[in-house]
């Protein structure tokens, strides 16, 4: 595309018809063929005219933001439970099955306003499909919300002294359940996008998993630093996620496949460059410098870096599902 | 049991869009709009959840002294798309509830009164078939004119084509009357002629498919189309490895916290 010509207000009198004219100028080139040719043409290269050949992902903005629900607290009830077990401050393990409850709670409430109605979400649980990760999904975050449901009455029960044996018992099992199906929870979304045609996820099918798996954990660790606790596990878990959040960005910067190009590049590639740079470096730092900081200082610094860890993993969540968008749209048949 | 299939033979096609208008009122598909789109005489551009059937218009670039008979030159080709009813479907594979289903005619159907608009099937389909209504919710898709086959008749666009550039048939019989056809043409001098029929790759062949003139990428259609499911160990190992390192981390680390307070 060849360089607009800047308009001053000296040469022309009516600098907003002018202006105007520009505008005109710049949509009609968008439509204008990309490859050179005096008219747009289907080629082994560019296609049919140069549509897409799949579908982009429909999903409204609960998906995402699903996804991100879904890895904190799906994280969360996992550390409640192994805090539970290792005898953990008490507090510490209220607040993380809190966090599991609440999002166990929102996440099939988002999904139900993705889909439109609640009936619909029904439909998904009339039949179990093993080769379909959305329907080993769904039962994954039904069992997951039952058991932080059941961990928070346990606890509830317990703390207003009512069916004491009932209680304890509600918690364990509360927890056992949390743990082994919050950490599918966690991880199932990125086989979700990974399991696609989606060119630009597909190729990153072993990656995504991972990457979802540390985003969650740092969202989780985040959330419990900013309700206030300040154990040395929970810094020790926050900076092994920003570890390994910084390690998944490199990976993706270096691969050299054009299909993942909408990673790297335009609005997409800097969305993802933004999430990783927010769950990855700038928490490591924060949480080195805290590591040597004493007082007031190191929690300070510690709570930046778990503002930055539950924002990156939001915006990264967010970014994949935009960058699958660009990637639908720039496929081509092959 | 029949397995049922279209042969869609583009050099029989005359760009009529009668299969697109029989499709939509056979179905009672509704209408999509019309937006210039400044591509040849394609105002559709592609199938979608209310478009089944889609006529292509592949311009050529004409050639002085060539006329639009003269077999060695192809400056426009018509081709109507459809669903290729894969024999293994992504989107039957992906779909969560069941809506979609292979029927008695090998052919993949989606129940809309089952279906519940997750989407999942629109980013499984390796041919950007399925789209979910932006008004509706729910994804839909070429039927195969599944009530039409219970009755025994032809699926509408078959019927309505005019130059039986449709045809509808058994699988087997419409890849030899393909094979017919391509040494048919070549005997006319027509030699970039070929059948689209992917069966060596995942999707293990489809029940439709097609002769076009040059290559089939030009028409969008996929030489290696690939079915989703072939990554599903990759994904689940990745995301078993990855439950591991974050439980095992976690253990680790409020036990050495543990270790530490005392």
């Amino acid at each position: 595309m060849s360089e607009l010509p800047r308009i001053k207000q000296e040469d022309v009198p009516e600098l907003d018809r002018e202006q105007r004219l520009v505008l005109i100028q710049r949509e009609a080139m968008q439509f204008m063929p990309s490859d050179g040719s005096a008219f747009p043409l289907a080629s082994p290269q560019n296609g049919y005219y140069q549509l897409p050949m799949l579908k982009k992902p429909s999903w409204s903005w609960e998906v995402p933001l699903y996804f991100f629900v879904g890895g904190a607290a799906g994280s969360a009830g996992m550390i409640g439970a192994v805090a539970h077990v290792t005898g953990a401050p008490a507090e510490v393990v209220r607040d993380a099955r809190r966090i599991a409850f609440a999002g166990a709670i929102l996440s099939p409430a988002l999904l139900i306003s993705d889909l439109g109605r609640p009936a619909r979400f029904l439909a998904m649980l009339r039949v179990f499909k093993p080769q379909s990760p959305m329907s080993v999904g769904v039962y994954v975050l039904m069992a997951f919300s039952a058991g932080a449901t059941a961990a928070n009455l346990g606890e509830w029960l317990e703390r207003h002294r009512q069916f004491s044996r009932i209680a304890v018992f509600m918690q364990n099992l509360g927890d056992i359940v949390a743990l082994m199906f919050g950490l599918p929870l966690v991880t199932y979304t990125g086989v979700l996008i990974g399991v696609t045609v989606i060119p630009a996820w597909n190729k990153n099918v072993a990656l995504l998993p991972a990457h979802f798996a540390a985003s969650g954990m740092a969202a989780a660790v985040g959330l419990l630093e900013l309700m206030g606790h300040e154990s040395p596990a929970l810094q020790a878990l926050g900076t092994g996620a920003a570890l390994m959040e910084t390690g998944m960005g490199i990976s993706i910067e270096a691969n050299p496949d054009p299909a993942v190009e909408p990673l790297k590049r335009g609005t997409s590639g800097w969305l993802i460059r933004l999430g990783g740079v927010l769950s990855g470096p700038v928490p490591l730092v924060l949480r080195a410098f805290s590591f040597f900081s004493k007082g007031r200082r190191a929690s300070k610094l510690r709570k930046y870096a778990a503002v930055s860890s539950v924002v990156g993993s939001a915006i990264t969540r967010a970014a994949w599902i935009h960058a699958g968008s660009v990637s639908a749209r720039q496929s081509r048949p092959t | 049991m029949t397995t049922s299939a279209f042969l869609t033979d583009s050099t029989l096609c005359i760009g009529c869009k009668a299969c697109e208008v029989a499709c939509k009122e056979w179905n009672g598909v509704s209408s999509d709009g019309l937006d210039w789109s400044g591509l040849s005489y394609d105002n559709t551009m592609a199938l979608g959840a209310r478009t089944w059937r889609h006529v292509k218009f592949v311009e050529g670039i004409p050639e002085i002294g060539k006329g639009g008979n003269d077999p060695a030159g192809s400056p426009w080709n018509f081709s109507s798309d459809v669903c290729k009813h894969c024999e293994v479907a992504g989107c039957l594979e992906a779909c969560p509830t069941g809506a979609l289903v292979r029927t008695e005619f090998d052919s993949v159907y989606l129940q809309p009164d089952v279906c519940n608009g997750c989407a999942y099937c629109v980013v499984s389909c390796p041919f950007g078939v399925l789209e979910r209504d932006q008004e509706d919710g729910r994804a839909f898709k070429c039927t195969f004119c599944y009530d039409r086959q219970k009755s025994g008749l032809t699926p509408a666009c078959a019927k309505v084509c005019p130059t039986q550039s449709i045809q509808f048939g058994k699988i087997d019989d419409l890849r030899d009357r393909a094979q017919k056809r391509i040494a048919e043409l070549n005997d006319r001098g027509i030699t970039d002629a070929n059948v689209w029929d992917p069966v060596n790759t995942s999707v293990g062949g489809t029940h439709a498919i097609f002769i076009v003139r040059g290559d089939p990428k030009m028409y969008n259609l996929p030489p290696n189309p690939q079915v989703p499911t072939e990554s599903l160990r990759a994904a689940w190992t990745s995301a078993a490895i990855a439950a591991g390192f974050m439980l095992a981390g976690t253990l680790m680390a409020f036990l050495g916290a543990g270790a530490k307070r005392v």
